[in-house]
């Protein structure tokens, strides 16, 4: 806040407009919570509804709404809030600078979080959450991120990948490690399906099309009780073995084979690193395929689809395989969610994951792979952290995603690195990017 | 330099709706020819380009390219982008269309893409690192050198194509659609917002690629001191119909152009030249 | 056949419902072009602020019913409309000129917002309306089958239809309607020539806020529920419903929302309840392959 001397010297001569300005976000705060608020509806007695006041908390959220919309136009004037602008530049080279350090950094805490958090199961639980969803965002980002192209149903693949494990376990007694990867194969071929006819749409109606092919899986998973067991979902998936050997307190289990005590973190610590291993892989192929042909033209497609063809590239099979792969690892993280959990349901494939997943992409700065993962873990980190906040966690988490995105519109990594480089690395703003023209 | 036809229009037409935008045109362009096509605004001379590059579908007619192996193409066939792969036929875009987000180096290895594509055993074997593909890459990454020191702009090859200025943004499209190797070169009023000296280097950069990588071209200008200084043939259109085509010689003195360009009947050319001081 | 004619009349007044909410979308994605994801919410808002405003009503001892409808209709649109024009402002107006994704990241924000503070001020709990509109008419009679065409059907498709008559008009002869024709043709151009954008823009939300409270309380009426999550799976139908009649074109949406509300309850009378979302998501899904601009959308040549 050292920069705001200056506008501090005109805060007395904003104070009638800063007034004025208060009594008008209260006024319009108190015609939007008048009922809402103001009147809370309830089954009486006899089942029909009463209605009765609560005008101290109307006056609360009013009172609130003023003060908060005096101080803004009085330290603030009417300008729109840009807050990077209020940060002193040297708080933002510094940022530039640990930013450079903050991939090794993260990595290297990863690999050691079992042994830090070993006697703290829900730390540890708490990660594989983490992980979970830094997979998942990094498999988006390669169909939103590169490609390009607004995938509102995400969740499917995420759904077609669990539910493909834990089928091909019950019925045909599949163990996790050649599950998983018919998983991702299935989850790929269900994109392929779905891509194939609608991929030439164009943005927004292949976002439509994708949130209802979404939907569409989940009720199919409800509805079609005698093959997915339907809400009940499936129970007792298998759960993963150390190359064969079983996270049991029995002779042939992984603690008796290696001389270890028995303790139920040997199998958390085992599929924390599965989870890791499995991110880092979608990691890694992601960063080679940028470095590809075929990851500049999901690129390039992301600017100017037009230019594209005028290239010759052939724009539907290159959407084609950027949606297939993005599908390939969400199955794969479907695969660990159902054999970590051990139980599977529709409910946990419902539109809010897919918003949650494309949150973590745009919040991360789109294509930027450590974007997303500081995205995940501070949206899962933080979602966390408002356990005790209950209700209120929700809400918290909505502001949260409108503020960042009035904030930076473009994430929380504003830059682009490109792919290949002449003379030296250098990264380039990506206020350039196209994301399409209509 | 004029040899036998590489593109060959015939009965080209083009309605949307009830609107007739292109209305049987046939003209031929020849293999290292620069071929112009002008007339006024409106005249459908993008619809033609569109047509040609397969963004539009014609509504009847027929479009013929003969590569220099012999095979020949019907483009109205053909989608867009296998136009541009096996017709080897590029363009540019009367609004420039770059990745304006990506490195002037990677717009060019995007032009690239069918021949690394390949070199890239379709991504499984670069995807492990294969020798091939790192040489075949190294090679494009030299072709796309080769053309920014051709136009000027190496020092900045990895600078986002967005924030260069105009005349290098119109400079780099062109470069961008030679390192796709194209036999004919369509480009869309690539002098359109130059200054003097841009269009100097312009006529440079195009004398260049006509000589050096014997590529054809085909041209819409406005500029009338640069089509008639360049062009080997002239087609004019006006309202969808060709009213004329020849050398810059035969079409500057044709009573038809100058009617069209000037906005008068036939008849009255000699009165509204004599009025101006023709 | 008789039976038909009565799903028939069923999937109608669902579908004006539709088609209001639908309104909100296509008007919004035409002027701006947006999804806003938050307006199923408000149409859940609409509901509840309907609900609230007729037990306020009950309570003050209002009981003349139609007096009761008009009053509560009146607070429905304004408040909703509130809420509308408090969504542009907050989350949409300062992404105005941002890239393509922020927008719709906020808008899903501002949907969580709405659903979760909606449920923090009324709980979670379904909230039971009893039928207020109640009788009907009997079209016709036939093998112990009646066709029953109720009163708050007709309430629904008279006040649908005069709402789109009275919104069209005002769209094709207004200065309003003109400025949002402007707007969505070319913002920048609009603006240029005088048309004050921010608030041509802010008025769409408004209007469209308040065609979604219509509809919120024609849903508590027909329902006679609403909950906190109504919007989600309303706002889906009436989205799809946009996207199907053509996203931007207002006779699209109406069109739209009818023929989801036929799909939907047609699939449900013939083939099975449970999967009648799935038959009207499949049936966007076609429709788009094949007519890839919706029924009724501008035919998009590329401008190259």
């Amino acid at each position: 806040m050292t920069e705001q001397s200056a506008p501090a010297a005109a805060v007395p001569s904003r104070f009638p407009a800063a007034l004025k300005s208060a009594a008008l976000s209260a006024l319009v705060a108190f015609g939007l919570f008048s009922l809402i608020v103001g009147a809370r509806t309830d089954q009486g007695p006899t089942g029909a509804l009463i209605v009765f006041p609560r005008l101290d908390d109307l006056a609360w959220l009013a009172g609130v709404v003023f003060a908060g919309s005096f101080l803004r136009t009085l330290l603030f004037g009417d300008a729109p809030l840009q807050v990077s602008r209020h940060f002193p530049s040297g708080v933002k080279r510094i940022g530039a600078r640990l930013s450079r350090f903050a991939a090794p950094a993260l990595l290297g805490f990863a690999l050691i979080a079992p042994l830090l958090f070993y006697s703290n199961r829900y730390y540890l639980d708490l990660s594989i959450l983490v992980l979970t969803y830094v997979m998942l965002g990094w498999g988006l980002n390669i169909v939103v991120g590169l490609a390009g192209l607004l995938d509102l149903g995400y969740v499917a693949f995420y759904a077609v990948g669990a539910y493909s494990y834990a089928l091909l376990a019950q019925n045909f007694g599949l163990s996790f490690w050649i599950g998983l990867p018919l998983a991702g194969i299935l989850a790929a071929f269900w994109g392929v399906l779905l891509g194939f006819p609608v991929l030439r749409l164009r943005g927004d109606y292949l976002a439509i099309v994708t949130l209802a092919f979404g939907e569409i899986i989940r009720l199919v998973l409800i509805n079609w009780q005698s093959f997915t067991g339907g809400p009940n979902g499936i129970a007792s998936i298998p759960r993963p073995s150390f190359f064969g050997l079983p996270f049991t307190d029995d002779e042939g289990g992984f603690a008796h084979t290696f001389g270890l005590e028995f303790s139920p973190i040997h199998r958390i610590v085992f599929l924390f690193y599965v989870i890791l291993a499995l991110a880092l892989l979608t990691n890694w192929v992601t960063i080679r395929l940028r470095r590809l042909p075929i990851g500049r033209a999901w690129e390039a497609l992301r600017e100017d689809e037009i230019a594209c063809r005028s290239l010759g590239i052939n724009t539907t099979n290159t959407k084609l395989t950027a949606f297939a792969i993005g599908a390939m690892f969400g199955g794969f993280a479907g695969a660990f969610f159902a054999t970590r959990q051990g139980f599977i349901s529709p409910e946990s494939f419902v539109f809010m994951e897919s918003a949650l997943i494309l949150a973590i992409v745009v919040l991360g700065g789109m294509g930027s792979q450590l974007g997303v993962a500081v995205a995940a873990l501070v949206m899962i980190g933080a979602f966390e952290l408002l356990r005790e906040f209950a209700q209120y966690r929700m809400l918290v988490f909505g502001f949260a995603m409108v503020l960042i995105m009035v904030w930076r519109p473009r994430g929380l990594i504003g830059t682009r690195v490109p792919s290949i480089f002449l003379r030296k690395e250098k990264e380039l703003p990506s206020s350039m990017v196209a994301e399409g023209r209509r | 330099m004029t040899g036998a036809p590489i593109l060959q229009v015939e009965h080209l037409e083009m309605r949307f709706g009830g609107l007739v935008a292109v209305h049987d045109l046939s003209f031929a362009a020849n293999r290292g020819d620069i071929t112009a096509l002008i007339g006024p605004n409106g005249a459908g001379k993008t619809t033609v380009f569109n047509c040609i590059t397969g963004f539009y579908k014609p509504s009847t007619g027929m479009l013929r390219l003969v590569t220099s192996d012999g095979a020949s193409h019907l483009l109205e066939r053909l989608p867009d982008f296998r136009i541009a792969q096996e017709a080897r036929v590029a363009r540019t875009f009367q609004n420039i269309r770059l990745f304006p987000g990506m490195s002037l180096l990677e717009n060019l290895l995007v032009a690239q893409h069918n021949t690394l594509m390949r070199a890239s055993g379709y991504t499984v074997l670069g995807l492990f690192g294969f020798g091939s593909y790192t040489r075949a890459e190294a090679a494009a990454v030299e072709n796309a050198r080769y053309w920014l020191d051709r136009i000027g702009l190496l020092p900045r090859a990895d600078d986002a194509a967005g924030e260069l200025p105009y005349g290098a943004q119109r400079r780099l499209e062109i470069a961008r659609a030679m390192c796709s190797a194209p036999e004919l070169l369509c480009l869309d009023e690539p002098a359109a917002g130059l200054n003097a000296r841009e269009s100097a280097e312009l006529e440079d950069l195009l004398l260049f690629i006509r000589e050096q990588h014997r590529t054809s071209i085909l041209l819409i200008e406005h500029d009338m001191s640069v089509v008639m200084r360049m062009s080997d043939r002239i087609v004019v259109l006006d309202y969808g119909t060709k009213i004329c085509e020849g050398t810059p010689a035969q079409v500057r003195n044709d009573p038809k152009v100058i009617a069209a360009y000037l906005g008068v009947e036939e008849e009255e050319v000699d009165k509204v030249e004599a009025e101006v001081g023709l | 056949m008789e039976y038909f004619v009565q799903q028939l009349i069923n999937g109608v007044a669902l579908g004006s419902i539709y088609g209001l909410i639908a309104i909100g979308y296509t008007m919004v994605y035409g002027i701006i072009g947006m999804i806003n994801f938050a307006h199923g919410d408000i149409f859940m808002v609409g509901a509840f602020v309907a609900l609230i405003t007729f037990l306020v009503l009950v309570a003050i001892g209002v009981t003349a019913l139609p007096l009761a409808l008009f009053l509560v209709l009146l607070v429905a649109m304004a408040l909703t409309a509130l809420y509308g024009w408090t969504v542009e402002r907050i989350a949409y107006r300062p992404l105005r000129r941002s890239f393509r994704l922020a927008p719709l990241i906020s808008a899903i924000g501002m949907s969580i917002i709405l659903q979760n503070y909606v449920q923090i001020a009324q709980g979670a709990r379904v909230k039971p309306l009893p039928p207020l509109i109640t009788g009907g008419y009997t079209l016709f009679e036939s093998n112990d089958f009646a066709v029953q065409l109720s009163n708050v059907q007709i309430l629904i498709i008279w006040l649908t239809f005069t709402l789109m008559i009275a919104f069209s008009w005002m769209i094709a002869k207004t200065r309003l309607g003109r400025d949002m024709r402007a707007c969505e043709q070319d913002a920048r151009m609009a603006s240029l020539v005088g048309v004050d954008t921010d608030r041509t823009i802010s008025l769409t939300f408004v209007i469209g806020a308040a065609l979604a409270a219509v509809a919120g309380m024609m849903y508590l009426l027909y329902y006679g529920v609403a909950d906190f999550y109504i919007g989600f799976i309303a706002g889906v139908k009436a989205f799809t419903a946009a996207v199907l009649g053509g996203i931007g074109s207002l006779p699209g949406a109406m069109l739209g929302g009818l023929l989801i509300g036929l799909i939907e309850t047609f699939w449900s009378a013939y083939f099975s309840v449970e999967y009648k979302d799935v038959a009207a998501f499949a049936v966007l899904i076609v429709v788009l392959i094949f007519l890839p601009t919706g029924i009724l959308g501008r035919p998009e040549i590329e401008k190259v």
